[in-house]
């Protein structure tokens, strides 16, 4: 079975997240921010990360630049999902390895979508 | 339920059919009220019967707006991903040669809001292929209008777009997204009905008609399919809906073996089959 990171500090978006990627058909696994985002993966690489922006302790953007030079971090598929919606922050997204972009309000019909461009469905 | 009597609910359906070939029947009654309770209220009438009132008394803008508000116009970004990938891997490789130094035609059919044209002309940027003009029709005037326009709200944009696309194919303005101008100018954009005569856009080489032919009878599927052939070149390609066919409904075009939805004419697909 693929597994799925949530992180989010939101613990309403991680439950609302978690429904969608399990009924995708993945584990999940939630962290609250980047840095427990950052040790779950390092105990377990998840084969998909879906990555809220700004959050206490480590900010997404941190998070994943962090990831991608753990060994192996460059295995999951990266979907940030946030409310930083303008184009400055996508390009910024981009250029630190995410490999989609969701933004906020979502539903699971963007999700799906999302996850199929990168292949993970 | 519709709370229509049978009596108007009858002439609705009449009327949407002989505008649109949309077929309206019984088993669609609860699309009335969700659909033209809006266009009810945005006209001044107390309920979607007083509507239809006014209709059968003749008013021939209010038969169109209802007319309009009854079809689908569902779409989004490289629906169903297959047609594009016929496109970019089996059409467009086969004009190459054959149509080296001259605009490919490609006519998107009842184009709805235009994610289906745009999707084309993205990649046709992105370098698969010829140069094409791309004309893209649909008989809803406000939804076309909307096409044209090529603004898109976030929802919209998310759905099927891959981030790349919408990085690089889109300008951002405030809350909506907006095609950039390039890719707009490629695609010519006119009212049209495929119940009418639509000769005027001459030889095309490709047509996308997707979605369409489900709503209609079978008497217009098949009128409106020779039709197209017509139009179609030679070695031309038709690509329909996923629930959708040629087959038992013309003679002049054939199912491509192994490339599910598209179509060509007899003698193309045989060749194709062989290749």
């Amino acid at each position: 079975m693929k597994t799925c990171l949530v992180v989010d500090d939101s613990r309403v978006i991680r439950k609302v997240a978690r429904k969608i990627v399990e009924d995708m058909g993945f584990a999940c696994e939630e962290a609250a921010d980047g840095q427990e985002a950052l040790n779950a993966c390092r105990r377990a690489m998840p084969d998909a990360v879906l990555l809220d922006w700004n959050m206490p302790v480590m900010n997404g953007l941190d998070f994943l630049i962090k990831l991608r030079e753990e060994p192996n971090g460059k295995k999951p598929v990266v979907v940030f999902c946030t409310t930083e919606n303008d184009m400055s922050h996508i390009t910024q997204a981009l250029r630190a390895g995410a490999d989609e972009y969701v933004m906020k309000p979502f539903d699971g019909d963007i999700i799906e979508s999302k996850f199929a461009e990168t292949g993970l469905v | 339920m519709s709370a229509l009597p049978p009596a108007k609910f009858d002439f609705l359906s009449q009327d949407v059919k002989k505008r649109t070939g949309l077929i309206l029947g019984p088993e669609k009654a609860y699309l009335v009220e969700s659909r033209l309770g809006p266009v009810a209220r945005r006209e001044g009438f107390a309920s979607v019967e007083a509507l239809v009132d006014a209709m059968m008394r003749g008013d021939r803008n209010l038969c169109v707006a209802a007319s309009e508000a009854l079809a689908t116009h569902e779409t989004f970004f490289f629906r169903d991903k297959t047609p594009f990938e016929l496109f970019e891997q089996a059409i467009l490789p086969a004009f190459k040669a054959s149509r080296a130094g001259r605009r490919l035609k490609i006519w998107c059919a009842a184009a709805s809001s235009g994610q289906e044209p745009y999707s084309l002309a993205m990649l046709l940027d992105e370098g698969v292929g010829p140069d094409a003009d791309i004309l893209a029709t649909d008989m809803s005037g406000p939804v076309l209008e909307k096409a044209k326009a090529g603004v898109y709200t976030q929802f919209e944009v998310q759905r099927g777009l891959p981030i790349q696309r919408l990085v690089k194919h889109f300008d951002q303005t405030g809350e909506t997204w907006r095609i950039k101008p390039h890719l707009r100018q490629k695609i010519r954009f006119e009212q049209g009905n495929l119940l009418e005569d639509f000769s005027r856009y001459g030889r095309q080489d490709v047509i996308f008609c997707r979605n369409v032919l489900i709503y209609f009878d079978i008497e217009t599927k098949a009128k409106v399919l020779d039709r197209l052939a017509a139009l179609l070149a030679d070695d031309g390609y038709l690509i329909l809906g996923a629930a959708e066919t040629v087959v038992g409904l013309t003679d002049s075009l054939r199912p491509v073996p192994g490339r599910r939805g598209l179509y060509a004419k007899p003698e193309t697909a045989a060749k194709a089959a062989a290749a």
